[in-house]
């Protein structure tokens, strides 16, 4: 079986479209990445520091419900989420404002006492200290850079460096999209969140790479040939390719966010949206910005 | 045999039984009787988001042992000082390196200096100095000892608190010294985390100190009390109705006798009123100290202090020379029982803070493993039907592969003793996506062949040939990633990055090698006009 037969599709010459595109793609991600960085977007407390809790009741409560228990008792500022499944109640404090360490206790028994008659147990209960948050952020800033590093000076290694600075400006336009996503959906920033991105930016890599591979197999077959239609060729002979790889890594991150369970919903999805994008960057975003640096000039005006 | 299946063969059975040997464990819940020896016995390792349990970052205050270290020498040297007849006006702590001795005359202190330097050749002695008639001695930690003095702090606190676990009694229990004065804890399938993290971050400084009697403590308040006492309280909660009652007390700073003299520790009930209490024995000098101070002090009332907290302040009645006492206090059983552990294990050197405390429970727990093994399931089989669809024959035999891949991973996770956490299984789903990859890249590559009129099995030494680099590459920069995770991530990022990389290195050996002897063997054998692809 074939999904695509002989494509002849000028991928490079809707570079104007895909270029715009992805520019506002980007241009919300770096937003986000701002955002993040000042610590206004949803951050998860791994980064901002303070306590989160998943507590299981017998019976359904609201979030209003668990939101008004808790005012009574003087506990404000919280982010509550219910989970639907399971009568679950997600409980997000940020930055304890009293400085102690023992407001999952003091949240706890304050639901003890407003729902006596509706006992819970707590699934988790996790509290972090500003000064965890602070060296997280620097050390994931660290990977990210270090990875995008390393990534840079293998495929400048194994193609050139045209094609380095190709394959790294889609995977940063990768890392973008998944955080512009996150940051538009208002979804939790985390540790989760970086190790997908991080995941992604090795894995959209493979797409580019295998379109990378076939152009430069057909540059030195057909040195002579004009640039962009080499470009195009390369990306349609390999289009199915591209799609089918993709296709198989797409089902088992859906099936991985659809039967995954609460924990690690945002990373599958963060999976998802890193597969598609990749496979999108890799075709729209890496080969033309390398085809516009190795044409020669007589194609310029073309 | 041109093509070397043997040693190909051989290989891949031989991957086969050392997986199916390191995964009996896991899979078999009771090993039959003869399986011993070097045979393997351990279960993949869950991490503690998967099995439930308590995951702490403490940090040691090391500051405040270098501070409590100077307070011990401050105290020695008055001792060492009466004891020698020199006179002295006041010593004590100054600053957070310094202790300061301020002495009368420069003949007297040209004596101390000689002892001090004696005594404690590790401080530095800086130059004397005349204030206010009187001479000013002052001793430094410097940094070098300071930094010692704090290691060796951390290395304590990390034995005590590894003390106390054991003696709580938790299964395979993880505790790690990180970086400079963190220690990390791991409790797995803890039941009361709660009364866990208060045992082991508990400072436990057990303190012997005289009650001052001439000082009214219900009108004391820190400022009105004489210099060398201190206003303290004693916690008292009604078993009936919980309440908490606060009494205050006034005693001298001093401690006469402290928890490092004690050998023993142990829960005892009471048979008059049927309540718990700590009985303690002393060594030989705690019982000789404890001999001469409830000797001189009959009548008056001696306060067992811990961590500032009173827990009882009983009259002496009579001196007590047999090396024994008991605390006891309004506690439960269980109070009782960590008290006494506490004692046993030691104090801390310093306090601890806990930085980061995640605790999961066994049901969550239990719950993603359940789901993370049917997300993963769904997936194989969406994989398994795509692919024998899109390329028949073919694409059975990357199947083939895939789950092979997902079986040596296994394999290598139990032997390597790596810990599987969530996001490690979530990993091993996204592999089953990734590791059909490279045989799609070699199929379309064989397809692309085949159309330019090779013959099958020329198709398919292109095919793989062709597509080998590729595959290299793109494993090789989903490897960097997975690398730099492995550095920078903990717990569950680790565990993620872990069943990564293994993933990744051993989808090449079987896209690569593994699927090829299949096509191999096939080929070779029957004559085929048409790949099934």
């Amino acid at each position: 079986m074939e999904l695509l037969g002989k494509t002849n599709i000028d991928f490079i010459g809707m570079r104007k479209i895909s270029f715009i595109i992805s520019g506002i793609i980007s241009i919300i991600g770096i937003i986000g990445i701002i955002q993040i960085s000042r610590g206004v977007a949803n951050m998860g407390i791994d980064f901002s520091g303070g306590t989160s809790m998943q507590l299981k009741f017998t019976q359904p409560v609201t979030t209003q419900a668990a939101r008004d228990a808790l005012a009574r008792e003087g506990i404000k500022e919280v982010d509550l989420q219910e989970i639907t499944d399971g009568n679950k109640l997600l409980i997000k404090m940020r930055k304890s404002s009293t400085g102690d360490v023992k407001v999952a206790d003091h949240v706890q028994d304050a639901l003890k006492k407003e729902f006596a008659s509706n006992p819970f147990v707590v699934e988790s209960s996790t509290e972090i200290g500003p000064s965890i948050g602070e060296k997280l952020k620097s050390d994931t800033l660290m990977a990210v850079a270090l990875s995008l590093l390393g990534i840079v000076l293998y495929i400048a290694w194994r193609f050139d460096f045209k094609f380095g600075v190709g394959a790294v400006l889609a995977t940063l336009h990768d890392v973008l999209a998944i955080i512009a996503v996150f940051y538009l959906m208002h979804k939790e920033v985390n540790l989760l969140l970086v190790t997908a991105v991080l995941t992604i930016a090795g894995y959209s890599l493979t797409d580019t790479v295998v379109v990378f591979d076939r152009i430069r197999e057909n540059l030195h077959k057909s040195l002579k040939d004009p640039v962009i239609p080499i470009f195009n060729r390369s990306i349609n002979e390999v289009l199915s390719r591209t799609i089918v790889t993709s296709l198989t890594t797409f089902l088992a991150s859906c099936s991985l966010f659809a039967f995954g369970g609460e924990v690690i919903h945002d990373f599958a999805f963060a999976l998802v949206v890193g597969v598609l994008v990749g496979t999108y960057s890799s075709i729209f975003v890496a080969s033309p910005i390398v085809a516009l640096w190795e044409k020669n000039p007589a194609e310029v005006k073309a | 045999m041109s093509k070397g299946y043997t040693w190909r063969i051989t290989l891949i059975v031989l991957f086969i039984v050392a997986s199916a040997v390191y995964l009996t464990p896991t899979l078999v819940s009771s090993l039959p009787s003869w399986w011993g020896g070097v045979l393997p016995k351990d279960k993949i390792h869950l991490g503690l988001d998967l099995q439930g349990g308590t995951h702490l970052v403490m940090e040691v205050e090391t500051q405040k042992a270098v501070e409590g270290s100077l307070d011990l020498i401050a105290t020695d040297l008055e001792d060492s000082l009466t004891q020698k007849n020199l006179r002295f006006k006041k010593i004590g702590k100054l600053g957070g390196d310094k202790v300061q001795l301020t002495l009368y005359d420069r003949g007297s202190a040209d004596e101390v200096v000689k002892l001090v330097k004696k005594k404690y050749p590790d401080l530095e002695t800086l130059p004397l100095v005349d204030e206010g008639g009187f001479v000013n001695l002052q001793l430094r930690v410097n940094e070098k000892e300071a930094q010692v003095r704090k290691d060796r702090a951390v290395a304590q606190a990390l034995e005590t608190i590894r003390n106390r676990i054991d003696q709580f009694g938790v299964s395979e229990p993880i505790i790690a010294r990180e970086g400079i004065n963190h220690i990390v804890v791991q409790l797995p399938g803890i039941k009361d985390p709660k009364r866990a993290i208060e045992l082991i971050g508990k400072t436990a400084r057990l303190e012997f100190k005289l009650v001052d009697e001439n000082v009214n403590a219900a009108t004391a308040s820190p400022g009105s009390i004489p210099e060398d006492d201190e206003l303290l309280f004693e916690k008292r909660t009604d078993p009936q109705t919980g309440a908490v009652s606060e009494t205050p007390l006034v005693v001298k700073k001093k401690a006469m006798i402290t928890g490092e003299l004690l050998t023993d520790a142990q829960v005892r009930i009471d048979s008059q009123y049927n309540q718990p209490y700590v009985g303690i024995e002393f060594n030989s000098t705690g019982a000789r100290l404890f001999d001469q101070v409830t000797a001189a002090n009959v009548g008056k009332r001696f306060a067992i202090v811990l961590d500032s907290n009173v827990y009882s302040a009983p009259v002496i009645r009579e001196r007590i020379s047999g090396g024994s006492a008991q605390i006891s206090g309004s506690f439960t059983e269980k109070d009782a029982s960590d008290l006494a552990i506490v004692l046993r294990a030691g104090s801390l050197p310093a306090p601890v803070k806990i930085l980061q405390n995640v605790t999961v429970g066994p049901s969550l727990g239990a719950d993603s493993i359940k789901k993370g093994l049917v997300a993963g399931l769904i997936g194989v089989v969406l994989v398994v039907i795509f692919m024998g669809i899109y390329y028949k024959i073919s694409g059975m035999v990357a199947n083939l592969g895939m789950v092979l891949n997902i079986v040596y991973l296994m394999g290598a996770l139990a032997a390597l003793g790596a810990t599987l956490t969530l996001p490690g299984i979530a990993a091993i789903v996204l592999l089953v996506g990734m590791s059909v990859d490279s045989n799609v890249l070699i199929f379309e590559r064989i397809r692309e062949e085949l159309r330019l009129g090779k013959t099958p099995h020329a198709a398919l030494d292109a095919g793989y040939d062709k597509a080998f680099l590729t595959i290299m590459d793109s494993h090789v920069t989903a490897l960097i990633t997975a690398a730099v995770l492995f550095q920078f991530g903990t717990g569950p990022v680790k565990g993620f990055a872990v069943s990564l990389s293994l993933g990744i290195i051993i989808n090449l050996f079987t896209s690569l090698l593994a699927t090829r002897v299949l096509f191999d063997a096939f080929l070779d054998r029957v004559h085929v006009k048409r790949l099934s692809i």
